[in-house]
């Protein structure tokens, strides 16, 4: 119970934070990250029980018809992203008070913070995979609206569109790929399904299940071709870019694969799929950072490059790599949630975030630099912060795989090694550099993040052994599938992997002093081609698609939508009507009397009458002569009360057609005889059909009739006699509830298209006056 | 329009209109009538008076928004549906109970009564309303 609380707390809060804020101003950013400062805590006391692989769980039934069940739990690898989650939320809250303070709109922007993190601390411990789905959709509307929050700008706008299109479609593709999953397996329960590997692998679902698990996790975790709606994604205020578009979000995708890995990975496809994609994103990444001159566009390159990393470690699914790609997730989140906080520090300080602007900041920003300093020093790998250990991991765990693995990744490493001197040694040292404002030093709330980020980055790097048994561990046998113990030292000895990581660091070191020349060199080589470019020929398309077909449908004609509507219905309704049925013939006609077949005939006359009339009132007359043929015939074949609400609909019709004429031009003759001609054979065709139905109706028997189970029970069931009525009322009363209502609406649209029409009117009048 | 014909054979009409809708509504639970053709007939005479005297007179001898009635009688509808709801059944199941009347015996008062109050309303707005925005339409 406490866990779904915990879960959902978020959206509780997320009401009463434009309150909160409101109320409380500066201080609402920390009395807002008590909530998940007090869920990270919870979310620690949960770790021993998971690590003794007595998970805390949660279920109710939800929809038990269709075996949906509100489940979470909350085993290792849950609590690793849920920790990340609150514990980064906090800090980021916090940092936001500071950063957007006295924006107007700044309780929107918590009340959206908070709802992103219970849908994400959703994602990472629904046990349910439908659950899952929606708290991953939920992630991706709110992560749309916070890139947009700066929605004066097109450039914002555009970007967050692109964002929810690029994860929102892959999150179509993932809802199907769990329900194949779900049905190959028998369960919707992640933790029923995790002991079916083998049944899974050997389901004929298992091919497209997983590859459309993987659109949803590539997608969302910006893996190549995907990844470009990430760096437009830096649009966003930095607290979210931080948070979101690093953190936490991004890592959303690699957290299904780590999860679905232990039952899914193994085969050809999932090495080949997840490890090549994320090899390829990794250095695309990599590559793309060293031009970039924005912070923020050149860290969410490097996310990219770090994500393709965790993809790939994941795809190649050892141990080792499964190990080396829960301690990356960690570090990385660290380390990069500061450099972010960083950047947005920078950013608001000196009104810059282009690095060629920036230099010489640490006298003005001491605190901010000391914390930036040191989570670029655990970005780059260097001793003894948390991220030479993690890349000691991956370096391991790549050379196991061969030399030509192990390369690619220190290409990315180098990358790292560059990007970390880019953000986090290049804008204090050095040269001070005329900034837009003059800078001084981030105010508690902004430095506060990062530096506790940045401790924890050295912290962790001195004691690994302090997380290893509780958090590690149980984490990364939620990622293996099987209990594992991971032992972690900062000191590996003198081995293939330290030997690279010196090679690394050397070389990377030197990259980044050539930093000048290698971005002028690189930015000659724009990418016209990319990913970026083939969305938006999309895009583009698709508006041109819905253009068209609005176009051809929507044309503005009555007659037009008449012949669609007639003309399709005749045709499919015609075409089954002929090729199953074939043309009905009335076999047994009953005797016709005289009175009948004269009443048949006034009907056909008067509908005759109607068409040819050259007067308004003639042509209503005959259409009410017809109209009351027809309810006499109602009447003669014993159907009272339809024979009595057809006269008073046809009267009523009368009037209207009265009304109605007041407002219409002089009848004129406006169509060509051709038209009249074309207009003539659909009028036929519909008629025509109609009978054949009503012919077929006659002849065939599909069902057994109800109609003697309403005269059997009119009475005792519903205390009527009139059967009609009584079906009516009671026996089918939610049509008749539904008849009603569109009733009322048709009612209000004739209502407000009058009213539109003579409010125009008066207005018209009023200006020429 | 000011025929005084009209305006005369309305203003007798009216009642009998009204009190014959009652009576078709009441009915037509055992016989034919009913809220739908009820309505129909209710409507009837503010059409008429609308048409000999305006819609405005019309608007004041009804005394109501026609627009009102439409919601109210769709509430009507709604809520007669929901009482079932209350007692444990599906939505619109039937609840009846029994009046004792002097004189008249037993009267059977269900749900579906007040249902087909619903729709006598909502027939007779939706009815007027269009009815009323045609006269007023310039």
């Amino acid at each position: 119970m406490m866990l779904a609380i915990s879960v959902l707390s978020g959206f509780g809060l997320a009401f009463a934070a434009p309150i909160l804020s409101r109320r409380f101003g500066r201080a609402a950013g920390w009395i807002l990250a008590l909530l998940p400062a007090g869920l990270t805590l919870y979310f620690i006391g949960l770790l021993p029980s998971a690590a003794a692989a007595r998970p805390a769980a949660f279920s109710a039934p939800w929809a038990p018809d269709l075996g949906l069940v509100f489940s979470f739990r909350a085993d290792g690898l849950g609590l690793l992203f849920a920790l990340l989650i609150s514990g980064i939320g906090a800090l980021v809250v916090t940092y936001t008070g500071g950063y957007l303070k006295g924006n107007p709109n700044l309780g929107k922007f918590y009340a959206w913070l908070l709802v992103f993190m219970a849908a994400m601390l959703g994602v990472a411990l629904a046990d349910n995979m439908i659950l899952l789905f929606v708290f991953w959709e939920l992630t991706s509307i709110s992560s749309y609206i916070l890139i947009g929050f700066e929605h004066e700008r097109a450039s914002a706008r555009a970007a967050a569109l692109q964002a929810f299109l690029v994860t929102g479609g892959g999150g179509l593709a993932l809802l199907a790929g769990l329900l194949l999953l779900g049905s190959a397996g028998g369960t919707l329960e992640l933790s029923a399904l995790l002991g079916q590997g083998d049944v899974l692998r050997a389901s004929p679902f298992y091919f497209p299940a997983v590859l459309l698990i993987l659109l949803g996790a590539f997608t969302k975790s910006a893996q190549f071709p995907f990844h470009f709606w990430l760096p437009n994604a830096m649009e966003a205020p930095t607290p979210v870019s931080a948070y979101l578009h690093s953190a936490t979000m991004v890592k959303a995708g690699i957290y299904l694969l780590a999860r679905l890995g232990p039952v899914l990975n193994g085969t050809d496809v999932w090495v080949y799929a997840v490890g090549g994609v994320g090899a390829a994103t990794m250095l695309v990444g990599g590559y793309l950072a060293l031009s970039q001159t924005d912070l923020k566009r050149l860290l969410a390159y490097s996310t990219v490059s770090a994500l393709g990393m965790l993809t790939l470690l994941i795809g190649l699914g050892s141990p080792h790599a499964l190990e080396a790609a829960i301690v990356l997730l960690l570090a990385h989140g660290l380390y990069k949630g500061a450099l972010f906080l960083v950047a947005g520090a920078l950013d608001h300080e000196t009104g810059t975030r282009d690095i060629t602007q920036l230099g010489g900041l640490f006298s003005a920003m001491k605190l901010t630099a000391i914390a930036g300093g040191i989570a670029a020093l655990s970005m780059a790998g260097l001793p003894p912060l948390f991220g030479f250990l993690s890349k000691e991991l991956t370096y391991e765990a790549a050379l196991e795989f061969g030399p030509w693995l192990a390369g690619a990744v220190v290409l990315a490493g180098l990358s790292f090694v560059f990007v970390a001197g880019v953000v986090g040694v290049g804008p204090f040292w050095g040269k001070q550099k005329q900034t837009p404002k003059s800078p001084h030093e981030a105010p508690l709330s902004m430095w506060l993040g990062p530096a506790i980020l940045a401790g924890l980055s050295l912290l962790l790097g001195i004691f690994p052994n302090s997380i290893s048994r509780f958090l590690i561990s149980p984490a990364a046998s939620g990622a293996i599938g099987e209990s594992t113990s991971v032992k972690l030292a900062l000191w590996h000895g003198v081995n293939p992997a330290f030997v690279l990581s010196v090679a690394t660091i050397l070389i990377g070191a030197g990259l980044f002093a050539a930093r000048h020349p290698i971005r002028s060199g690189l930015s000659r080589f724009a990418w016209r081609w990319g990913p970026s470019f083939f969305y938006d020929r999309s895009l583009d398309a698709l508006n041109a698609l819905a253009r068209g077909q609005t176009r051809l449908l929507q044309s503005g004609y009555l007659r037009f939508y008449l012949f669609a509507i007639i003309l399709t219905v005749t045709g499919l309704a015609g075409f089954t009507l002929f090729t199953r049925g074939g043309l009905p013939v009335p076999v047994a006609v009953s005797e016709v009397r005289f009175y009948e077949a004269a009443l048949a005939l006034l009907i056909l006359l008067a509908a005759f009458v109607a068409t040819v009339s050259w007067s308004r009132l003639g042509a209503v007359a005959a259409l009410g002569v017809a109209g009351y043929g027809v309810a006499l015939i109602y009447l003669l074949f014993g159907a009272p009360d339809l024979a009595m609400t057809q006269f008073l609909i046809e009267s009523l019709t009368v009037i209207l057609f009265v009304l109605a004429f007041y407002h219409l031009p002089h009848f004129a003759q406006l169509s060509s005889r051709t038209a009249r001609v074309r207009d003539g054979l659909i009028a036929l065709l519909a008629g025509g059909l109609m009978t054949s139905l009503v012919l077929s109706a006659v002849d065939a028997q599909l069902h057994p009739s109800i109609s003697g189970y309403f005269v059997e029970n009119a009475l005792p069931l519903a205390h009527g006699r009139n059967i009609v009525n009584v079906i009516l009322v009671d026996f089918r009363g939610i049509d008749t509830m539904g008849e009603i209502t569109v009733l009322g609406i048709a009612a209000i649209g004739v209502y407000a298209l009058l009213k539109l029409h003579t409010d125009r009117k008066k207005d018209k009048k009023g200006g020429g006056e | 329009m000011t025929s005084l014909i009209l305006r005369t054979t309305t203003r007798y009409l009216t009642p009998l209109l009204l009190i014959f809708s009652v009576f078709l509504f009441l009915r037509g639970h055992n016989q034919p009538g009913g809220g739908f053709a009820g309505g129909l007939v209710a409507a009837a005479p503010f059409a008429l008076f609308s048409i000999a005297f305006g819609a405005a007179e019309a608007r004041r001898v009804l005394q109501v928004e026609p627009r009102w009635l439409i919601g109210v009688g769709l509430l009507a509808a709604l809520a007669s549906g929901v009482i079932g709801l209350l007692g444990g059944y599906p939505f619109l199941t039937g609840t009846w109970g029994y009046l004792k009347l002097p004189g008249f015996g037993v009267l059977d008062i269900g749900t579906p009564l007040f249902f087909d109050l619903g729709v006598y309303l909502a027939v007779i707005g939706v009815t007027l309303s269009i009815i009323f925005a045609l006269e007023e339409a310039e």
